[in-house]
């Protein structure tokens, strides 16, 4: 496997793909658990919640991550981009317990430091597999 | 112990494997193919460095294995809302999240043919069963 080192930019991808899912979730929950009870009998009260303020940034944060998601996967393997952005879902356990000062379970933390565990051994190394190029016929270019 | 007895499995315990499955496959799937249409696609920073941001949206636009990957998404987002709507989330969240962490290993390294290391392998065991224990 060739070890490519990513750069700056791309780190700045991975952080990206791996904040804004979490967190577009977690505003989405907000918005949607703040607003009444929505049922299908009211589609507009569907469509006019996604203008609400939570609502509207966890859709832009999830816009931001398919966004950000599909660039990684451009120069990066799915295994790796899949692993390596796994510390997100850590991300709003430790605001929850910081910021919000939740309670997290010993259950939840042994999850956060497996995952960083898992993230930490995958992170370093090669980020890309460089496939064979394709058999040349020998025709001239 | 008879697992249908348990509240989360009152739908029945196969009932609730084929929905998880169901789950899982569809978004491994999504998820495979998408990756697969990028790497078709190449890299987007340098589309975008010659036809700019237009260029880059439109090489994604155009190539139809990424729409397989969003309709398998899709599919894999209302399996979840049925799997959600008829098991009880402390069982469907945690097995879905983590399973697809381990699935969508073994698919890149099937169909995407990625040198999936045994970094990558016990990686992914870890964060498996750290995604089961957050999600529990």
């Amino acid at each position: 496997m060739a070890h490519r080192k990513l750069s700056l930019y791309q780190s700045m991808i991975l952080i990206l793909v791996a904040v804004c899912a979490p967190l577009g979730n977690t505003c989405l929950a907000k918005g949607m658990t703040s607003l009444p009870e929505l049922t299908l009998a009211h589609p507009l009260a569907l469509f006019a919640a996604a203008f609400t303020p939570w609502v509207a940034l966890g859709i832009a944060l999830l816009i931001g991550f398919f966004a950000s998601y599909l660039t990684a996967l451009s120069w990066a393997d799915l295994s790796y981009v899949m692993l390596a952005t796994a510390w997100g879902n850590m991300l709003v356990e430790l605001l929850a317990h910081f910021c919000l000062h939740e309670t997290v379970s010993y259950q939840r933390w042994l999850g956060v430091v497996l995952i960083t565990l898992g993230v930490a051994l995958v992170a370093p190394g090669p980020s890309h597999t460089e496939q064979p190029a394709p058999h040349n016929s020998g025709a001239p270019r | 112990m008879n697992l249908t007895s348990l509240p989360v499995l009152s739908t029945g315990y196969w009932a609730a494997t084929a929905m998880i499955a169901a789950v899982v496959l569809s978004s491994t799937a999504g998820e495979v193919l998408t990756a697969a249409a990028m790497k078709s696609v190449g890299d987007l920073d340098e589309i975008r460095a010659h036809s700019g941001l237009k260029g880059a949206i439109v090489a994604v636009l155009t190539c139809p294995l990424f729409f397989a990957g969003v309709f398998f998404m899709a599919v894999a987002f209302f399996a979840l809302l049925f799997t959600l709507n008829h098991l009880n989330l402390g069982l469907a969240g945690p097995a879905t999240a983590s399973l697809t962490v381990f699935t969508n290993a073994v698919a890149a390294k099937l169909f995407l043919k990625e040198n999936v290391d045994r970094r990558r392998w016990t990686s992914a065991v870890l964060i498996c069963i750290g995604v089961y224990f957050l999600a529990h």
